[in-house]
């Protein structure tokens, strides 16, 4: 059966001023699967997380998620779709001044009119899932990185969105919490049932939880596919990249 | 031609800065009408903004008053005139100094601590979670902010007017044996309860003035921690113009002259 599209980028160009980050750039996300994007530091990677949760506007192109088109869509119809869309941020980006358990339950105390015992468990099931549960009440300063980034994760997930953008989860971390990251990842894909886009640098990790690999290289996606095509790949750049030789067609 | 390239550059920085600047007042505007208030964070914001500020504002009120009454009850004993001091040092708080002085206090302490704080949170990325959340960071922040200014501001001018006087009459008394009574009544006689409404209506301005400048130039934060110095000082610095400015034509709208 052909795989369902549930997120695109048609022809994206982004740029400031004279500097192009991404350059008629094209990529689809399949429904239900997770799709790992790959590339050099500063590539862009980011860039496209922040385009499919409509934070950031193409300067030409069009970004389509769950059909809808993020471009020229005016803010208070983007609040709606962002509902769907959920992004873990690299460094959890949790508000300073809110409890973990606060931080987790801020969507479902803003968006929903749930009462708040209801609410303490929704969050309580969220942060188990992410084997959390014992810091409701601590602050974000007091969780280490890998922590931090887990909490971040709880909040993406608490509102049961139908996508969700992960932003470099592993990077920064020891192997072994970049294990339990990726089983994280894996096991909230199977709770969730949606679809994740995942930006990471750790090959081992992404080739084990991914099912489609895209590889952003100069502002364009330069190939895509199912993880073991790509693994098995001849492109020269990914064939470099996979292996991080510095001899290829990438300069160092 | 490099004049002109800057001149125009710096021409669109401003309309730049202005048009983001509409935009915010709009925006917290379009929320107060819909009654988009987080109750609870405005109070917490109007303690730690308002009461947080309330010695900082009676030293400088207290010492401020003290000095005109100094520096005039010399000269108005010398010339007989040692009645007026009251209204002297009456009108100045309550129709100027007490405003603004008091704005320009809480500008330099919470001015700063609101830019500080939003582009600290634009620089770890909180914005965009509260963006992505579907969450209106002008709602979440501005707003709260906005009114609890709103309402501390005038609040804190209260107890600066008032502060400033006592410290007047004190000085008054003990520098140049003026008697309280006479203090008083020359007070009253020389400011009435209409001024007192409008030195607060200028204190309500200039709430406007610091909550929106710290916020907008801490949601315009950008660099890192250098981008949140430099917003920092210049929210207190703008601020701090405006406030000037401002009053200088409030005086004349509200006083015309007299």
């Amino acid at each position: 059966m052909e795989p369902t599209i549930y997120a695109s980028l048609d022809d994206v160009t982004l740029s400031f001023g004279e500097h192009v980050i991404l350059k008629n750039c094209n990529l689809k996300i399949v429904r239900g699967a997770i799709t790992c994007i790959v590339g050099l530091s500063g590539a862009g990677k980011s860039t496209i997380l922040r385009l499919l949760d409509g934070l950031i506007e193409p300067s030409s192109g069009h970004v389509y998620v769950d059909g809808h088109d993020l471009c020229h869509t005016p803010e208070r119809d983007l609040v709606e779709l962002r509902q769907k869309t959920s992004l873990a941020f690299q460094f959890a980006a949790l508000l300073d001044s809110l409890t973990i358990g606060e931080n987790v339950g801020l969507p479902l105390r803003e968006h929903t009119a749930l009462p708040d015992e209801k609410i303490q468990h929704i969050v309580d099931d969220a942060l188990e899932s992410v084997g959390l549960r014992h810091v409701y009440d601590s602050l974000p300063n007091e969780l280490s990185g890998g922590m931090l980034k887990r909490a971040g994760f709880a909040r993406a997930i608490v509102t049961r969105p139908e996508l969700v953008l992960y932003d470099e989860p592993t990077t920064g971390l020891d192997p072994i919490v970049t294990n339990l990251i990726t089983d994280t990842i894996l096991r909230l894909r199977e709770k969730l049932g949606g679809t994740a886009v995942v930006i990471s640098h750790d090959l081992h990790s992404i080739f084990r939880m991914a099912d489609y690999v895209a590889m952003l290289f100069e502002g364009a996606i330069i190939a895509y596919g199912p993880r073991e095509e790509i693994r098995t790949s001849t492109n020269p750049f990914v064939q470099q990249f996979l292996t991080g030789s510095e001899v290829g067609p990438i300069p160092v | 031609m490099r004049i002109l390239e800057r001149f125009g550059e710096q021409t669109i920085a401003f309309l730049e800065y202005l048009g983001g600047m509409m935009a915010l007042i709009g925006e917290s505007i379009r929320s107060l009408v819909h009654a988009q208030i987080r109750y609870a964070e405005t109070f917490v914001q109007a303690y730690e903004l308002g009461i947080g500020s309330l010695l900082i504002v009676l030293l400088t009120s207290l010492f401020t008053g003290m000095v005109i009454s100094l520096e005039s009850a010399q000269q108005a004993v010398q010339f007989g005139i040692g009645s007026l001091v009251g209204g002297a040092v009456t009108y100045t708080s309550v129709r100027e100094l007490g405003p603004m002085l008091t704005a320009v206090v809480v500008a330099g302490r919470v001015g700063s601590a609101i830019a500080a704080e939003i582009g600290s949170m634009v620089v770890t990325e909180q914005i965009d979670a509260l963006r992505s959340m579907g969450l209106s960071p002008v709602r979440f922040l501005v707003v709260p902010r906005l009114l609890a200014l709103a309402i501390m501001l005038p609040l804190l001018t209260v107890f600066a007017d008032i502060i400033s006087i006592l410290g007047g009459m004190w000085i008054a008394q003990a520098y140049a044996h003026i008697n309280p009574a006479s203090f008083i009544s020359s007070a009253r006689q020389a400011v009435g309860f209409e001024d007192v409404v409008k030195g607060l209506l200028k204190a309500l301005i200039f709430a406007c003035i610091i909550a929106f400048v710290g916020c907008y130039q801490g949601l315009s934060t950008r660099g890192g921690a250098a981008g949140v110095g430099r917003a920092t000082t210049s929210a207190v610095v703008i601020s701090i113009i405006l406030i000037f400015g401002t009053n200088f034509v409030m005086s004349y709208l509200l006083f015309g002259g007299h």
